[in-house]
């Protein structure tokens, strides 16, 4: 059917005007003033034992930081948080809170009153925006032990790993594939999640810690052997991330204006003019997650006419969290649900429809094809399936469910290499991360004073 | 609909709220939109002798606890600082204007005869109702011999009293300082002079807080800051006690009580009144809100009596006076335990962590995240309710009466009093 497909492809940079785009792509999140911060401080209850703390992946103690607020000891509370996450400022500005610290508030439990959770996270925000940038870094380093860590990879594993052993007084040569560091938070995370090169600014204030020595340019298995690191190291860290991208293997995937969401999206965040990113009329997106989401809504507010997600399973299903559909959907985005991929449809190599399979769960909750196909016309696809963890070769690193096998320290097979973040197993969180490379790094300072000089 | 008509030592007015002496009520141009907005009297702000006094610029400090602002209120404004013949004539026009609003002025000048005769004759013109005696003011004029310098001093306090009673018809109000170590002393000394009524609290001496940066008392006035009296809802609970020790005393008997201290709400009032207040003034809440909050100050307590079977103000005046008792008379064998509510309870664990750190350990804690659950330790349990305090959530932690069949026993006979009997 004619109406099914695009009849031409309409894919155009500079659809908004660059002031609109300044105002979409600008902070998401309007940050707390001192008044706010306060008011919104004095709901929290000052909870014993607080399930927030518990919640949080690191661990911060977040009464404590949030009493601190209301006192008006700003810098203490950035401190407390601090403490325990280094990146505090990105967790503040991309942790889901709504399942985390926030999704555990107490608040949530008054009956009756609709209460809402403490804005931890705008707090928390709020706290670190509070630091002063031009001041000195607010850890001291211990004395040398002139002992010296290879970490590799500049994300938020790696930087938390960094800065823990730098600050116990080891050497840190932190090596990173790309030409900048900050990862996800650089490449990664949605535009407006942390707008106006917080990234750079918040790896630049890790790093004011000093003795982290950064190496860009430089990735492992291609560029440096960890045979080689683990020669000229004293240990290792990797926080390697997830380079690969799942496969979505449908007739079509080669079709012009398919693309893989983690590359526009690392493409946009690097975009010096967002009006020269092309984008299409219609955008079609298939997955469930929360780089599905950005990948989403950043082309809705890049100017896209019609943005629509596509996912193989329900609501509940989605690795977006719900407070993350409900974003997509005020931003326009539609979403439909049970529709597998089935095929791109192109004319002259162009995309121009995306066909999908109705499917129901069956009682072992496999997907069954409930006979009828849907066609959505669209000139852009962004495949958005999940991301990959690829080993760097053969380097006698075990593996687990296809990432590094690590030990509850963070630890590998290999007695002087450990890791964390993305490539080892768990939440793929910033978040878990800095506490993946907060628990290596202490665990590599216990080995290396073990084992002596 | 209750009646609400107050008769405060002979001064009607058609509700007890009144406007106490302050800014509020120191021009005509306020006190008729107090009267428009519904409140029942006024008490002029304090005239004293020409020519005026001089205020200064930064006048009020204030404490704001967990965002409510103006908990506690603090002035270093004195007495008025207009000319003594534009207030007359205004008081003299409201009054004509407002018959029915009870009308009283307030007043404050040297310890001598001549000052009283003359201020209290130019007032008696003005058709006033009544005047209050200034005994109270804790700030600046005290250090001119005035206010609560006066009010502090029994004697002093009697010996004007007397004066103006001999000096005018109009009924006399003695306005009490709390900066006194026993308040049945300037009380009683007001009686003996002849008060038809006291009126209590004057605000309370203080410094309000410190500004850090400029090391300074709040509120500064050119960096520099000085003492002075403190109001608000912070002090109402000191204000409760003193008007109470007050309504309690037989030598006090016969004079009225007009409450102030930290009332904003027909609450407030009805708290005042039960304990043997005849008509309540406000201040802080009315600079706060505005005139406005007389509306449910009257609503309110005209519901609440309506509920209680109440339909005029002696129905309950002073009813609460009878249930305060010296420490000694309360019955020692009464029980209460605590009981949390578990489908109410947040687990926020503010009761076990408060019982735990600074009371009984009487509640334990089980489970994990948000599966744990608080519970009393029944044998532990004093009663204190520190735990149904702290708790965030209304009517999730109550105290339970156990019916443990001892009989009424106070202090004064328990057997484990060494002294008990003694007096006997």
């Amino acid at each position: 059917m004619g109406d099914e497909t695009m009849d031409k492809a309409d894919i155009q940079a500079g659809r908004l005007d660059s002031e609109a785009l300044a105002e979409n792509f600008a902070d998401v999140h309007q940050p707390l003033d001192q008044t706010a911060a306060l008011v919104e401080a004095q709901r929290c209850y000052f909870c014993y034992d607080a399930p927030c703390t518990a919640a949080c992946p690191t661990g911060i103690d977040v009464p404590g930081f949030i009493r601190a607020i209301a006192t008006g000891n700003v810098s203490g509370a950035a401190m407390t948080i601090l403490t325990e996450n280094i990146l505090g400022g990105s967790c503040a500005r991309v942790c889901p809170t709504e399942i985390l610290c926030q999704g555990v508030c107490v608040r949530n439990n008054v009956d009756g009153r609709g209460d809402q959770p403490v804005a931890i996270g705008m707090l928390q925000r709020h706290a670190i925006d509070h630091l002063d940038p031009a001041a000195a870094h607010p850890f001291l380093r211990a004395s040398a032990t002139g002992k010296s860590v290879a970490v590799v990879g500049a994300g938020p594993a790696g930087l938390a790993c960094a800065h823990g052993l730098a600050r116990q007084g080891h050497e840190v040569t932190l090596f990173e594939a790309r030409t900048k560091p900050g990862g996800l938070n650089e490449f990664g995370i949605a535009a407006y999640k942390v707008p106006d090169n917080f990234a750079q600014e918040e790896v630049s204030f890790v790093t004011a810690i000093g003795g982290i020595d950064m190496r860009y340019g430089l990735a492992l298995g291609r560029d440096i052997a960890l045979d080689d690191l683990r020669r000229d190291f004293d240990a290792v860290f990797l926080g390697l991330g997830q380079d690969g991208v799942r496969a979505l293997e449908v007739p079509g995937g080669d079709l012009a204006g398919v693309h893989n969401a983690v590359d526009y999206i690392a493409a946009l965040r690097q975009a010096d003019n967002l009006a020269a990113l092309p984008v299409g009329a219609k955008v079609v997106v298939i997955g469930g997650g929360n780089t599905a989401i950005d990948i989403a809504v950043q082309s809705k507010r890049l100017g896209a006419d019609d943005v629509t997600l596509v996912y193989r399973r329900g609501p509940a299903q989605m690795g977006a969290t719900v407070h993350e559909q409900e974003f997509a959907q005020i931003n326009g985005v539609r979403i439909k649900h049970w529709l597998r991929p089935l095929r791109l449809e192109g004319r002259g190599g162009e995309v121009r429809a995306a066909v999908f399979a109705a499917v129901r769960q069956s009682d072992d909750g496999s997907l069954l094809d409930a006979g009828t196909e849907q066609s959505l016309p669209c000139d852009m696809v962004f495949k958005a399936v999940g991301q990959a963890f690829v080993p760097p070769g053969d380097v006698g690193l075990q593996l687990a469910a296809g990432r590094i096998a690590v030990d509850q320290d963070g630890r590998t097979s290999l007695p002087d290499v450990w890791a964390g973040g993305d490539c080892v197993a768990g939440e793929d969180l910033t978040v878990q991360a800095v506490q993946d490379g907060k628990i290596a790094a202490r665990a590599i300072d216990l080995f290396l004073r073990e084992n002596g000089s | 609909m209750a009646d609400l008509r107050c008769d405060f030592a002979g001064i009607k007015s058609p509700n007890p709220f009144w406007l106490a002496s302050a800014p509020p009520t120191d021009k005509a141009y306020n006190v008729e939109r107090a009267f428009k907005a519904g409140w029942g009297g006024v008490v002029w702000k304090t005239l004293g002798e020409d020519p005026p006094v001089v205020n200064t610029t930064s006048r009020y400090g204030a404490i704001a606890v967990n965002g409510q602002r103006m908990v506690g209120f603090n002035n270093i404004e004195l007495i008025t600082d207009r000319p003594l013949d534009v207030n007359l004539a205004e008081i003299k026009q409201i009054k004509r204007d407002w018959p029915d609003r009870a009308v009283l002025v307030s007043l404050m000048v040297p310890c001598e005869e001549a000052p009283w005769k003359k201020i209290l004759a130019a007032v008696e013109d003005t058709g006033a109702d009544g005047v209050e005696l200034n005994f109270g003011c804790p700030h600046g004029m005290s250090e001119r011999g005035m206010g609560s310098a006066v009010g502090q001093v029994p004697e002093y306090v009697e010996m004007v009293t007397r004066w103006c009673k001999s000096m005018t018809a109009m009924p006399v109000l003695v306005k009490l300082t709390p900066n006194v170590t026993n308040i049945l002393a300037p009380a009683r000394a007001a009686k003996a002079g002849g008060a038809d009524a006291v009126s209590l609290i004057n605000t309370v001496n203080s410094i309000v807080s410190v500004d850090l940066d400029h090391m300074a008392p709040n509120p500064m006035v050119d960096g520099k800051g000085s003492h002075g009296g403190y109001c608000g809802p912070a002090v109402k609970p000191i204000a409760l006690h003193l008007v109470a020790e007050i309504a309690a005393d037989p030598e006090c008997a016969g004079m009225a009580i007009s409450g102030i201290g930290g009332i904003e709400t027909w609450r407030d009032a009805a708290e005042f009144i039960s304990l043997g207040s005849h008509s309540i003034q406000v201040c802080t809440g009315a600079m706060h809100y505005g005139f406005k909050i007389v509306d449910d100050m009257i609503a309110g307590l005209n519901n609440w009596m309506d509920g209680k079977g109440y339909s005029r103000l002696q129905d309950f005046h002073g009813a609460a006076i009878a249930n305060l008792v010296d420490w000694q008379d309360l019955n020692i064998n009464y029980e209460l335990v605590a009981r949390i509510d578990q489908d109410k309870c947040i687990k926020c664990g503010l009761c076990h962590i408060a019982c735990e750190d600074t009371a009984h350990q009487a509640i334990s804690v089980t489970g994990q995240g948000p599966l744990r659950r608080f519970e009393v330790i029944d044998p532990e349990c004093v009663g204190c309710n520190l735990c149904a305090h702290v708790c965030p959530v209304e009517g999730c932690i109550t105290m339970a009466p156990v019916d443990n069949g001892k009989p009424y026993l106070n202090w004064a006979v328990d057997p484990r009093n060494p002294h008990a009997g003694a007096a006997e």
